[in-house]
């Protein structure tokens, strides 16, 4: 290669690879989401049976996935994938709960369902050892990268008190439909993850919550990344060392599942079958006062399942 | 057999070693077993060698085979096993093509400067010092051409590929950070690449045949070797073609003579006889009558004090100081006495005296916590693979590193014993913590750790604060990394100069089962 080709050939690519970068920065930023109708549970939770069948009955209830998902539409899932640990630990959402999910809005009509989260562990083994990217894959769905910054764009959260601005993935921006498929599990500091928590696998840099008041960061970031449904995978529970876990012997069999329109209720719901109750939770708490969602599970008409 | 064949199959396999070993130092996916990889670098001389000293086993005796081989056949592993010989041999057949160089001539021999190189290398290393096959070897700068060189450029290509994919919602790959670049690794690899397109366009194999160790020693070796390329003086006309031809700069047309202490058996010679007199035969024992003798071609003046030069440097540094040196204390406020040297490696002292710094490693990490060092293990560990915890932590389940490492440095492990080898000791400035500074939750550290060697105990204001608990903590380095701090960290690990054994985490007893009878509770 003569030294002028070598210089062409490296600039074109240099083009290639800005272009690339532009075009995926201003894809559909002002999508519309739009709101299924009202159904009649505000909240429904089922106990007793397999995460598939338990994910069944709770849907079916809520009128089935077609109040969430239209024909067409473009679906996000995202479950906890942070961890690089088998489904028995249950460090990650359960990889045949996830696989259900994106096969139901695929029986709505969704165009294409995607599903990432940014990891803890490194990314690939997550996705692959939690048996999540096989079950996705199997379901027709796109497990996509979360890896990179350039997959991040900066968004302003108006009603954030601590968390103004936070880089979010491009697929939460762009899809029609958010579904989140927490997994309720014990946390080292935060006492319990679940959906709210979840959202911090949206944003790229997670440190910067961890410097400036996490449980008011995870409260804030619930003012802008808001999933039109939440279902909470309590099948396996993580009681203790979380969110990581040492073991499998940290895990119990809870066989539960809660699911929700409203991120704080589902979290005040799991974290009452986790045995803890959600005043302690601080995160659910400000999320209560901020209006996000209510705590008060008395107040909603709610869904009891046993199987 | 036709002699010509000889050639065409050294170029196959030549090359097939080559892209193979290249592929080993690019791959990001860890695509191949490393059983794979092992076979694949089973004969590469000086790591099999250390590996050898370091197991006695059967499986390390690559090197033995290569010693066989040259007995037998002379130095073939330079022409077709040594990665680095084959990427000179790439250089000078794209020298010719583009006829920036494009014959070779007899070259008088510095046989004074390659065994002395031979002798203070072997020297140094039987002193425990491996600083000087460090750089020398030549499977070891290849892996730092590829791993530090050619390894960004190779995911950058991954990486435009990834986007160009992605436009049309393709995720079939995906990008890669590079977290492993270090700039003296960098400038030190790029330098060397240098020097050796300089030297093979100017006169072939010089660095084979003056400063490679290797070379030197399996040069010493073929000097007896069983099938030899020789001359029949009967046919011969002595017309220089063949010498004209030599990149090893061996053949004396006007003597009729081949020097076979630098012969890499290249085969290039064959097909430049126009009068059959070039061939490949039994030889043991054969006796040459000295021809008398004419004047050598021009002398290289100034190749010989460039080498002069590089090589005195190299034999200064082997003379510097003690290996184990803490951290260069700059303005970093956390204690680190010692860095942390990968699981499998035993002690830094095990480590920085058997590593030749090829970055094997450092390429199929999955994390990338392994990066090459600066200064971290002294002057004389230079380039050594260290774990960096500023940008990574080492993967619990993860012990590709001790798979592959072909030199012994970092020697077999299984996951059991890994997840309880101690590479380090957690250690906490309460100062620094975000829970004390700021008066907030945060437990970043104790999320990742994955012994619960950090756990979170209850502190003012309905807080969790962190606790350490070295005996459980393996030196996996997630906490340090997990840590939000700046520019100073609140937890980090200091690296045990003998790794220890951890103890194993306690179990708690739960009570969580499930009744199904009872209604939910809420």
């Amino acid at each position: 290669m003569k030294r002028r080709d070598f210089f062409k050939k490296g600039l074109s690519a240099g083009i290639i690879a800005g272009t690339a970068i532009t075009f995926g920065k201003y894809k559909n930023l002002f999508a519309a989401n739009s709101l299924p109708p009202e159904d009649t549970f505000d909240l429904v939770a089922v106990k007793g049976g397999e995460p598939v069948q338990m994910f069944d009955k709770a849907i079916e209830s809520l009128g089935g996935m077609k109040n969430f998902v239209k024909s067409g539409q473009k679906v996000l899932v995202k479950p906890n994938i942070g961890w690089d640990a088998v489904p028995e630990r249950a460090a990650d959402t359960n990889p045949s709960l996830v696989g259900r999910v994106v096969e139901y809005c695929f029986n709505a009509g969704a165009k294409d369902v995607y599903v990432f989260d940014n990891t803890c562990d490194q990314w690939n083994k997550c996705y692959k050892n939690s048996g999540i990217e096989k079950a996705v894959k199997d379901a027709g769905g796109k497990i996509v990268p979360g890896n990179r910054e350039s997959y991040y764009q900066e968004v302003e959260i108006k009603e954030g008190k601590k968390l103004k601005k936070a880089k979010v993935h491009e697929l939460v921006l762009d899809s029609d439909v958010f579904i989140n498929v927490p997994i309720l599990k014990s946390h080292s500091s935060t006492k319990l993850t679940i959906a709210m928590k979840n959202m911090m696998g949206v944003v790229w840099d997670r440190m910067y919550w961890h410097r400036n008041d996490l449980n008011q960061c995870i409260a804030d970031c619930s003012t802008f990344c808001k999933p039109d449904l939440n279902i909470v995978d309590a099948y396996n529970v993580m009681k203790v060392n979380g969110p990581r876990g040492v073991s499998i012997d940290d895990v119990v069999q809870l066989k539960s599942l809660v699911v929700s329109k409203d991120i704080v209720a589902v979290d005040a719901a799991a974290t009452k079958i986790f045995g803890l109750e959600p005043d302690d939770i601080s995160y659910i708490t400000i999320a209560d006062e901020m209006n996000i969602g209510t705590k008060d599970l008395a107040k909603l008409n709610i869904n009891r399942i046993i199987m | 057999m036709k002699f010509h064949t000889l050639k065409k199959l050294r170029v196959i396999i030549s090359l097939l070693f080559f892209l193979l070993t290249a592929f080993l130092f690019l791959d990001f996916t860890n695509a191949l077993s490393y059983k794979a990889v092992n076979t694949i670098l089973f004969l590469q001389f000086v790591p099999s060698v250390l590996l050898f000293v370091n197991l006695l086993s059967y499986t390390a005796i690559g090197f033995l085979i290569v010693i066989t081989l040259t007995l037998l056949f002379g130095r073939i592993y330079c022409s077709t096993i040594c990665p680095l010989g084959t990427l000179q041999d790439i250089i000078i057949y794209l020298s010719k093509k583009l006829k920036i160089n494009k014959r070779f001539t007899y070259q008088r021999t510095y046989n004074w400067l390659r065994y002395s190189i031979l002798i203070v290398t072997v020297a140094t290393f039987l002193f425990g010092n491996i600083v000087l096959i460090n750089l020398l070897d030549p499977f070891s700068n290849f892996g730092r051409i590829f791993s530090n060189l050619i390894r960004p450029v190779y995911l950058f290509a991954n990486n435009v590929l990834v986007s160009v994919l992605e436009l049309f919602d393709s995720y079939y790959l995906y990008p890669v950070n590079l977290k492993t670049f270090v700039l003296f690794t960098f400038i030190f690899a790029f330098f060397f690449l240098i020097m050796i397109i300089w030297m093979a366009i100017r006169g072939g194999r010089i660095y084979c045949n003056t400063i490679c160790p290797v070379g030197t020693l399996l040069g010493i070796i073929s000097k007896i070797s069983l099938f030899r390329i020789s001359i029949d003086e009967s046919t011969c006309n002595s017309c220089w073609a063949c010498s004209l031809k030599c990149k090893a700069g061996c053949i004396h047309g006007g003597k009729i003579k081949i020097d076979y202490s630098r012969c890499v058996v290249c085969f290039d010679c064959f097909s430049s006889c126009k009068s059959n007199a070039v061939k490949f035969k039994f030889a043991f024992g054969r006796k040459k009558k000295p021809l008398p003798e004419k004047e050598p071609n021009n002398k290289r003046r100034e190749f010989l004090i460039t080498t002069g030069i590089f090589s005195l440097s190299l034999t200064g540094l082997a003379f510097g100081k003690n290996r184990i040196e803490g951290l260069k204390k700059t303005n970093i406020p956390d204690n680190k006495k010692y860095p942390v040297c990968p699981p499998g490696s035993l002690s830094i002292e095990h480590f920085t005296t058997t590593c030749t710094a090829c970055h094997l490693c450092i390429s199929a990490c999955p994390t990338q916590v392994l990066k090459p060092s600066f200064l971290e293990y002294g002057l004389m560990g230079m380039m050594q693979p260290y774990m960096n915890y500023c940008k990574s932590f080492c993967n619990f389940d993860c012990v590709v590193c001790s798979e592959i490492c072909p030199s012994g440095a970092i020697l077999p492990i299984s996951l059991e014993e890994k997840k309880l080898t101690q590479l380090g000791k957690v250690n906490f400035i309460k100062e620094n913590c975000i829970v004390e500074t700021e008066g907030t939750d945060c437990g970043a550290c104790s999320e990742h750790c994955p012994t619960k060697a950090v756990y979170m105990v209850p502190y003012k204001d309905n807080l969790v604060i962190p606790e350490i608990n070295q005996d459980i903590c393996i030196g996996c380095g997630a906490c340090e990394f997990a840590c939000p701090t700046k520019p100073f960290k609140a937890i980090y690990i200091d690296g045990n100069p003998i790794h220890l054994k951890a103890k194993k985490p306690e179990k708690e007893i739960l009570n969580g089962k499930i009744d199904y009878e009872e209604d939910f509770p809420f």
